[in-house]
């Protein structure tokens, strides 16, 4: 059996390739496109079941309403905040990691860096909300001027969530710069933060842009932290979860995921023109 | 010296203080589970193992841990079998849309959870509504292998690259089969990326809530669902600590293990 397929590496190829492909086009992006349809079918009122009845309604209210389009810019504004916050704290952490830290030590922040991220993430989102309580260590410690439950803390915590996310692709990123760039650049004189801004910086861009696809994508699909630390807050996907859960209309609940779903690819694709995608 | 010593001290005190931003919510969660305080005042007023023994009681919890561990095993399983064919087929093969495979792979878990959660329902309510299936165990399954495949992608892929073909091309030419190179050459080098895949797929669907909501029905309970679930109730507040506090510890355990296997798959959840 094993001289008939060396001989036929097409055919293996394909008995390789069938199931992966059959779970992934066929169920996984069919469900893709099935919640696409959904978007335009209609609650059937006696049935209270989602039935395909051609209609536009869904959109329409997608696109028209104040209420989605509030929560839609407020769902950006926490994806672009908790992306440019991540950004910022992990730049220099990876800088360290990458270019200071002595090998040994290297390996040691690297596992310090990422374990945390296979801490659960309920125990995290809820230490969170044990830091922000009324009269919980934050207010302790900043004199009773935590800002409590809301917005901000939402952001923080989500911050925090995907922090490793931009750590590990960006020490990536600074393990590429090659030393003798950095060694020129101060040989011809440049100043330190010169070489960091003109040398550094372009070249890890890149891998910003690639950490960056992970604290967008994960702050704009997320309903648990927000309704853990986020006090009456609401984001997109509390909306989604509400209208399929709550209110019982799946078409509603379909037309208003395709939100984050475009906000996502929209992103995805103004991030491979920085080259983002090739590199990681 | 390519950077001032200032800037190196300044990097290396980001780098500590962003470790310890990391770490405080952590050692919060574990200090929390022995506080003696029933409504957890800060800072701890005395020591107690009173709520790990009630968690020890709790039906709902240990239950929940239950269903998490088919889930994750079963979703671990399918991934490893279709994680592992998709990348020999990207490492060991030519062929048109070659690489298009990885980007489909990484697709369920770059997607925000709520669209795949919500996809993968409409698929459940419209195919296996009409033939009587409902949700369950058996579509959370379904559900966490979709995004658990990309793990155990990623690290066998990573393990063949940099294995290359000369092994295997030397079994084929001293007479080995396509069987015997795969037990005897191929699948022993590649027995570490398959274990710590396996772990990471596990950790992955251990954790997850949103995709699992959408899944699971109003029957079946994994541990992120139930600890979601009693999070608000404050009588359940020292069991969910301890739950958490749990999961916080066991976490590390596979990780260290599958760095230990494979070197660099800590990462490849990124």
């Amino acid at each position: 059996m094993s001289a008939y397929f060396a001989t036929r590496p097409r055919t293996r190829l394909g008995l390789l390739l069938t199931p992966p492909l059959l779970w992934l086009v066929v169920a996984y992006l069919g469900s893709i496109v099935l919640l696409l349809l959904t978007a335009f079918w209609t609650v059937n009122g006696f049935t209270g079941r989602a039935e395909p009845a051609f209609q536009f309604g869904n959109l329409v209210a997608v696109v028209t309403d104040p209420l989605y389009r509030d929560v839609a810019l407020r769902t950006l504004l926490v994806a672009l905040s908790v992306t440019v916050i991540d950004a910022v704290v992990a730049f220099p952490m990876a800088f360290y990691m990458a270019k200071i830290a002595s090998p040994r030590n290297r390996a040691f922040f690297l596992v310090a860096v990422t374990t945390p991220l296979w801490a659960s993430y309920l125990a995290k989102a809820y230490a969170w909300r044990v830091l922000f309580e009324p009269n919980g260590p934050i207010d302790i410690v900043t004199g009773g001027h935590s800002p409590g439950y809301g917005l901000p803390a939402t952001v923080v915590t989500l911050a925090y969530l995907w922090l490793p996310y931009m750590v590990i692709p960006l020490y990536a990123g600074f393990d590429r710069v090659p030393a003798s760039l950095l060694e020129a650049s101060a040989d011809l004189g440049a100043s330190t933060g010169r070489t960091v801004r003109s040398v550094v910086l372009p070249l890890v861009f890149p891998a910003i842009a690639a950490g960056s696809i992970f604290t967008f994508s994960l702050s704009f699909g997320d309903y648990i932290a927000v309704t853990i630390v986020g006090g009456k807050t609401q984001l997109l996907a509390n909306l989604i979860y509400g209208q399929l859960v709550t209110a019982n209309n799946q078409p509603l609940a379909a037309a208003l995921s395709i939100v984050p779903l475009l906000a996502v690819i929209l992103y995805l694709l103004a991030m491979r023109r920085t080259g983002a995608l090739e590199n990681v | 010296m390519e950077f001032s010593p200032a800037f190196r001290i300044g990097l290396r005190i980001c780098m500590w203080i962003g470790l310890a931003l990391l770490y405080i919510p952590l050692i919060l969660i574990v200090v929390n589970s022995f506080n003696a305080s029933k409504t957890f005042a800060f800072p701890p007023t005395g020591f107690t193992l009173e709520w790990w023994i009630a968690a020890s009681r709790s039906t709902g919890a240990v239950n929940a841990l239950g269903t998490s561990i088919v889930a994750g095993v079963g979703a671990t399983v399918i991934a490893l079998l279709l994680g592992t064919m998709a990348a020999f087929a990207v490492q060991r093969y030519r062929f048109f849309g070659r690489n298009t495979i990885s980007f489909l792979v990484a697709l369920p878990i770059t997607l925000p959870g709520i669209v795949t959660g919500l996809a993968l329902f409409s698929t459940f309510s419209a195919v296996l509504g009409p033939v009587g299936v409902g949700l369950g165990i058996g579509t959370v399954i379904v559900g966490h292998a979709t995004f658990c495949i990309v793990i155990v992608f990623n690290n066998v892929q990573a393990r063949l690259r940099r294995l290359g073909t000369s092994l295997e091309e030397a079994s084929a030419d001293l007479g080995g089969t396509g069987w015997q190179t795969f037990r005897y050459v191929t699948f022993p080098s590649i027995r570490g990326a398959l274990v710590a895949g396996a772990l990471l797929a596990f950790a992955l669907s251990f954790d997850e809530i949103v995709v699992t909501t959408f899944t699971a029905g109003a029957e079946v309970q994994t541990l992120p669902i139930w600890i979601f679930g009693n999070l608000f109730r404050p009588n359940q507040a020292p069991v969910v600590n301890v739950v958490a506090a749990v999961l916080t510890i066991v976490a590390i355990v596979p990780v260290w293990l599958s760095q230990r296997l494979a070197g660099d798959s800590v990462t490849s959840r990124v």
